[in-house]
């Protein structure tokens, strides 16, 4: 995108019938880390990449609890993912507070997309920098949505955004009919390899990623890294056996050597390549 | 002149002039509602009377109304305020309505939010001056709730209001059980509905029964129930206790 005289603010509208400022804000969530989410029947896991600015710095929260069943993971302006997510639970907690009864997440994904168009339609305001991936359980059953600074949402059975998400879009477009009947832990693994498709050769560990699941009987909840790190090793193993089958794309052949070393580090015998 | 005085907008609630605009006592009131759950849903009846202190001033007033898909609101106490409250839950399922997704509000959600009404009502020292109650069926589970009109809410299987509290609950705790079938359970509530008939001062012989079932709602046309005065006890009432008229 390059600049230009329609570009300035967000209530000009180009020749061409585009508003750049909301082109660009989209640009800002392509920029944020990568997040992804995809759900079965029962389930939605939401994945996050995390990327610490300095060995001495801690990791950005990009995954927000927002009711016992609902979830969001954000891309972008993690700043203005916060204010979403204070803005979504205190929705919730009030509907929960007059009919006792778990706001549906439909509803709530159409309130933050009301709430995202608004900035989109005043000279005074900018459009909210962040994408969002929301997961929750409705009556209707399992949900994934993705909320746009444009205002536009979508369902998804599964999506990547951010950063290097093009790579675990593909992942998931490939995997993605499995996912309705998948079981939880199935699903926690296909979200991790999604995740690793995003890395482009650096180790999965589980202090790069955070994993949150919510399901029928299961309350949103962020794994913790020791069952996180279980899971990347549970499948690691059979990732390297299933290395070379897999992936015929770019970053196939890449991993296998560096998983080969990874695994050598943590005690398994080096493979004879 | 009053340089300084603060402009109220005309229907605010504050201030010396609104007094005069708050409940203190119901004029038109309804008695007694009765409900239980049975085999299929929820069974609730009312009678038809509306009164004006102690005369019987209106004789088919409809204290039972549906709401929405899944609820049925019974209500006694000041009919004004039941219109009111109808009109209230008329907007809530309207909004409901329109969000059109696969959504839509329980019994449980309407006796929540029925009861952040009167509780709120009840904290401005302005109460909605009746008992209601509230049942239905959704997703094959059955809601048996009551709210008071200063925000009391309780779930159970089997609620009166007014006098029902004193002359039908008693009945109902030793007769109700679970899984009872529709004649049983139109049994039951015709039987509290006479004992009510017989000493409620405010109950007249019209009334209407209506069910609510994960089909939808029925109320019935309006009927009376058969009594008998010819009780020797009604007919000698000072013989058992000396001195009462």
């Amino acid at each position: 995108m390059f600049r230009n005289q329609y570009d300035t603010d967000v209530t000009t509208w180009s020749p061409a019938g585009r508003l750049f400022q909301v082109e660009y804000a989209m640009e800002a969530v392509k920029q944020g880390s990568a997040a992804i989410g995809l759900r079965s029947k029962t389930h939605i896991v939401l994945g996050c990449v995390n990327k610490a600015n300095s060995e001495l710095s801690s990791h950005q929260k990009k995954i927000f609890k927002v009711d016992d069943h609902i979830g969001v993971a954000i891309a972008g302006l993690t700043a203005d993912g916060r204010v979403l997510s204070r803005y979504m639970r205190n929705e919730c907690i009030n509907y929960s507070f007059t009919y006792e009864s778990p706001l549906p997440v439909g509803r709530l994904v159409v309130q933050l997309a009301d709430k995202a168009q608004v900035c989109t339609q005043r000279s005074w305001k900018r459009p909210y920098g962040v994408g969002l991936l929301v997961a929750g359980l409705d009556e209707s059953g399992a949900h994934l949505y993705y909320n746009c600074p444009s205002g536009n949402y979508f369902e998804y059975q599964a999506f990547a955004i951010g950063s290097r998400s093009q790579a675990a879009k593909t992942y998931l477009e490939r995997r993605f009919e499995s996912f309705t009947d998948a079981s939880r832990d199935d699903l926690v693994k296909d979200a991790l390899m999604a995740i690793r498709e995003t890395l482009q050769g650096e180790t999965l560990k589980s202090s790069v990623c955070t994993i949150a699941v919510v399901g029928v009987g299961e309350p949103f909840h962020i794994l913790d890294q020791a069952t996180v790190q279980q899971m990347i090793d549970a499948f690691e193993i059979v990732g390297e056996q299933e290395g070379p089958a897999a992936a015929g794309q770019e970053a196939s052949a890449e991993p296998e050597p560096e998983q080969g070393g990874a695994a050598a580090g943590e005690g398994v015998a080096p493979m004879d390549i | 002149m009053n340089f300084m005085a603060s402009k109220q907008p005309e229907n605010s609630l504050l201030g010396p002039e609104a007094d005069s605009q708050r409940t203190l006592y119901p004029y038109v009131t309804g008695t007694s509602v009765v409900a239980l759950k049975y085999k299929d849903g929820i069974l609730m009846a009312a009678d038809m009377g509306g009164s004006y202190g102690s005369t019987l001033r209106y004789k088919s007033v409809e204290r039972i109304k549906p709401i929405g898909k899944h609820s049925l609101l019974g209500a006694s106490g000041e009919i004004s305020d039941f219109q009111e409250i109808l009109r209230y839950l008329d907007e809530l399922i309207l909004y409901d309505n329109m969000w059109d997704d696969g959504n839509s509000l329980g019994p449980k959600e309407v006796h929540n939010y029925l009861t952040r009404v009167m509780y709120n009502r009840r904290n401005k020292f302005n109460p909605l001056w009746n008992s209601l109650v509230l049942g239905g069926v959704k997703n094959g589970q059955k809601y048996l709730g009551t709210v008071s009109m200063i925000g009391v809410n309780f779930e159970d299987n089997h609620v009166a209001t007014g006098f029902g509290n004193h002359l039908a609950r008693p009945i109902l705790r030793q007769e109700w059980h679970e899984n009872l079938s529709y004649e049983d359970g139109v049994r039951l509530l015709e039987k509290c509905m006479r004992v009510l008939l017989y000493r409620d001062r405010s109950a007249i012989n019209k009334l209407q029964i209506a069910k609510i079932t994960e089909e939808g709602t029925t109320i019935s046309q309006p009927y009376s129930l058969k009594t008998y005065w010819e009780f020797s006890a009604f007919a000698n009432p000072a013989q058992g206790a000396v001195g009462t008229w």
